[in-house]
């Protein structure tokens, strides 16, 4: 019992952000930026890209682990479409 | 010919392509539901337009992983003519039977409008029947049709000939003001490297029959027609 407890799963979150690359043309980043943010007086923000957030809940032995899990996932689901975005998978950060 | 219309939960044009492609003498259409595996059994196959699966995640991204895509994937090894309107369109790219991705539309609205799409390709099932640089006059309803691939996906289809159709103006003009949607070199419709699986975003079962089109337009017939033969 007590090997077994050195190996015990958790839950991990981890977030997936997928937006388009850099090259192709995201028009609700763009006007969130210029309607929004330059309209009011933000001058200085430069650039705003809008994405998709996914939170996937993991059974996974570390963190690393769920990660690598996740990353996966996406890559053999095509959950990105390679040809267009880009992801970051990231474990532990909730949203507020 | 037997022809399989595949319904996935959400599609739309499904019942509207059947009816077409009765009215095509020597088409046999019926409707396969995406789950059944009685899709190896027809000559060709059309992925009609909706909102499969709701559209979530990204257009398309969950029907292509349905089991249908896999007897449609041996089908189009085989050479068999494959084709996707719409979100058909979408399904192939997202099961990567053609290269890039359908993009939002740069107006962030859904366009729904007719347009003139120039055939740029008769090397295909589809367009056998027409003549290069025709003209055809069809419908377009979509919010996430807008052509993307990379720089190199986008030399490598110009050169090898496998953009089919391309927004234009009337007279077949490729012009910045006919592309509804902000798709790269107006791209309407591609194909793949043998030319048998073709998508495209314009809808030519909606325009087959002249009662539903202002101008009468019947254009569509010439895809389906063109399935029936001609000089590839």
């Amino acid at each position: 019992m007590l090997s077994r407890a050195t190996t015990k799963k958790r839950i991990f979150h981890v977030g997936v952000v997928i937006s388009n690359k850099e090259g192709a043309r995201d028009p609700e980043g763009e006007t969130v930026l210029r309607d929004l943010v330059h309209r009011s007086g933000f001058a200085d923000v430069k650039g705003i890209r809008a994405g998709k957030y996914l939170r996937v809940d993991v059974e996974a032995p570390s963190e690393a682990a769920a990660e690598g899990l996740v990353r996966k996932m996406c890559d053999d689901l095509r959950i990105y479409n390679p040809a267009a975005h880009s992801i970051v998978v990231e474990a532990g950060r909730l949203p507020e | 010919m037997r022809v399989g219309v595949v319904r996935f939960p959400g599609s739309n044009c499904d019942l509207d392509t059947v009816a077409t492609l009765m009215g095509i003498r020597g088409l046999s259409p019926k409707l396969v539901w995406h789950e059944s595996d009685e899709l190896g059994k027809f000559d060709a196959v059309v992925l009609p337009g909706g909102f499969s699966f709701g559209d979530y995640l990204r257009a398309g991204s969950i029907a292509a992983r349905s089991p249908a895509l896999s007897a449609i994937r041996r089908m189009a090894d085989e050479g068999k003519p494959v084709l996707g309107v719409c979100n058909g369109f979408q399904i192939l790219v997202e099961a990567g039977l053609l290269p890039g991705a359908l993009l939002r539309n740069l107006s962030l609205r859904f366009v729904c409008q007719w347009v003139s799409v120039r055939v740029e390709s008769r090397r295909t099932p589809f367009t056998a029947l027409a003549r290069e640089g025709q003209v055809l006059r069809m419908p377009i309803a979509h919010g996430e049709g807008r052509y993307y691939a990379s720089d190199e996906q986008l030399r490598d289809l110009e050169r090898s000939h496998r953009v089919v159709f391309r927004y234009s103006d009337g007279s077949g003009r490729v012009v910045d003001e006919a592309n509804p949607t902000g798709t790269l070199g107006n791209i309407a419709g591609i194909s793949n490297g043998q030319g048998n699986v073709v998508g495209l975003m314009p809808h030519p079962e909606r325009c087959c029959d002249p009662a539903l089109s202002p101008w009468g337009s019947t254009d569509g017939r010439l895809i389906f027609e063109s399935l029936l033969g001609g000089d590839r």
